[in-house]
């Protein structure tokens, strides 16, 4: 196991930001932390990267303990924060020979592993980190995290705010990555990028209520679960919200869905209830459920 | 229906490189309207002009009724705006946020207070009206913000990527009150790099290298392009783009 996680609690004042956090990752794994802000995300990786301290729990990065052998991990880890920290004053080319330097290796002697992302931005090479847009920015910070061949990587949010196109990037740069045995633990608020990790731990308020992979996750959803449109979706939600056998109901895309809480409901039962209410182009159909159905379903019998 | 929006061959030079470039529609009054595309593609600089932040190069704008580039003061106090950037003041009280934003927007001063009270109702959040707004969880600083930017009633609100970051619980409950606004006839112009978001709009416009790519309802653009998803529409569409700017 590459990154082992027993029970890490981190409280800050009042706030508890982990409570009983715990979840191993392999060798070679992408593996997802899936949750909103605030769930805990950013603690959990900043212990694992050693930054800060654990209030009880133990965490070992490649068998080493984040407490004992932080020098260690802080060699074989890569670490990409939320936050842009790369020297905003230095040229691209001078923050990746910094972080190359840091780690006492050139450039050159790991270049295959950023080739494919640092080829992009080379371009602009001369160019002060600072002026860098949003997506280049991105790739300048995944470039010096992983010049010095980290054999696990931490990817804290890589692609919030950055646009669909870039994210679709990104996740492609990720996957060859894995080809080369790294072990990178990544964080994300986008639900669709789930299906993209090996396995993947749900996480709010501090606490993991499910690691399992993608598929095994949407499998143990266990409820029919339903799409419904009509021409007024703000008046379909609303009445479907009334009917009595409807467990749950939400927005989702261009239709609702609907989770039932009484098998003996047919579609048709359903199709002829929303007709009597008055909608028009009524269609009603089941569907399988994704991982934004499970984490919404999960985090709501968790309420 | 009247048009609330009107942009017609609104464009934006910064020195040799245009950055929004001839782009021309419509938004009426209560609609939805998505705009999407690529960061770089153009998306804030046209925002920017619609709300009278900044001078178009060339075109012209309508909003609320107001010429974008000689009225821009009226422009401006007729439209909310909130982005998930900048929203709310965190050392400052909930009420405190409202009074502010209230007392800028030119509300008159005897009705802030009791409207501040049915605003926080009708959002079950009158409990926290003496909160500090750090304290609060950020689906709600969210819900509450939007509130806030729609407190002056204005014409039409402006969202810039609204709900980034938020459970999907909350940016469904977002939502609602985004349609629940629209129904009282407020209009709703929203940017989303959440794709399935665009799905909730009436009409979405997608940018490519400044020019609006497609502008239609989410059903007709994916049965134009036969794709499953507006996702899919988006990754056809920008695929040719030849900006790199992000």
């Amino acid at each position: 196991m590459s990154v082992v996680v027993e029970n890490i609690c981190k409280n800050y004042g009042a706030v508890q930001a982990l409570n009983g956090v715990s979840f191993s990752a392999g060798q070679g794994e992408i593996f997802g932390i899936i949750g909103p802000d605030g769930a805990g995300k950013t603690t959990l990786f900043r212990i694992l990267t050693t930054l800060i301290l654990a209030d009880s729990g133990k965490a070992y990065v490649d068998g080493f303990d984040v407490v004992k052998d932080y020098k260690k991990i802080r060699h074989l880890a890569g670490y990409m924060p939320g936050r842009f920290s790369l020297y905003q004053d230095l040229t691209v080319a001078e923050n990746l020979k910094i972080f190359a330097s840091v780690f006492n290796t050139t450039i050159e002697e790991n270049y295959y592993l950023i080739k494919d992302i640092y080829s992009q931005i080379e371009p602009f090479k001369n160019r002060r980190a600072g002026a860098l847009s949003g997506g280049m920015k991105q790739k300048l910070a995944l470039s010096c995290a992983l010049i010095h061949k980290p054999s696990v990587l931490f990817l804290d949010e890589p692609t919030t705010g950055v646009d669909p196109v870039s994210r679709k990037e990104f996740w492609d740069m990720l996957m060859k990555l894995k080809q080369e045995g790294i072990t990178i633990l990544v964080s994300t608020p986008y639900m669709n990028e789930a299906a993209l990790c090996d396995r993947i731990a749900l996480i709010q308020s501090g606490e993991i209520f499910k690691t399992d992979t993608p598929a095994n996750i949407v499998k143990d959803f266990g409820k029919t679960l339903w799409a419904a449109r009509s021409r007024n979706m703000s008046k379909l939600l609303t009445d479907l919200r009334n009917h009595p056998a409807i467990g749950q109901c939400y927005a989702f895309g261009d239709s609702n869905h609907v989770i039932m809480d009484d098998d003996t409901m047919t579609a048709d039962m359903l199709k002829q209830y929303l007709s009597e209410q008055g909608h028009e182009m009524v269609d009603v159909f089941p569907i399988e459920a994704g991982i934004e159905d499970c984490f919404i379903y999960l985090t709501s019998i968790k309420r | 229906m009247t048009d609330v929006i009107v942009a017609d061959q609104l464009t934006k030079r910064f020195g040799a490189f245009t950055a929004v470039d001839h782009i021309s529609f419509n938004v009426q009054q209560g609609e939805i309207f998505g705009f999407l595309g690529a960061n770089g593609a153009g998306k804030t600089t046209a925002m920017r002009m619609l709300c009278g932040l900044s001078k178009p190069t060339s075109g012209k704008g309508l909003v609320a009724g107001f010429d974008i580039s000689h009225q821009s003061e009226n422009v401006k106090k007729n439209i909310g705006y909130m982005s998930q950037k900048f929203a709310l003041y965190e050392d400052l009280k909930v009420w405190e946020n409202i009074r502010l934003y209230a007392g800028i927007y030119g509300v008159p001063d005897k009705e802030i207070a009791p409207r501040t009270d049915e605003m926080l109702s009708s959002i079950d959040f009158l409990s926290e009206k003496n909160s500090l707004v750090k304290s609060l969880p950020l689906g709600w600083k969210q819900k509450l913000a939007f509130s806030i930017s729609i407190f002056h009633r204005p014409k039409i609100v402006f969202l810039d990527e609204p709900t980034s970051g938020v459970d999907p619980i909350v940016r469904r409950q977002f939502w609602e009150m985004i349609y629940k606004s629209a129904d009282e006839g407020i209009t709703v112009f929203v940017t989303t790099h959440y794709l399935d978001e665009a799905e909730y709009c009436h009409r979405v416009s997608i940018m490519v290298d400044g020019k609006i790519a497609a502008l239609d309802t989410p059903a007709a653009l994916k049965k134009q392009s036969g794709a499953g998803t507006i996702e899919d529409v988006f990754h056809q569409l920008t695929r040719g783009a030849t900006r790199k700017a992000d």
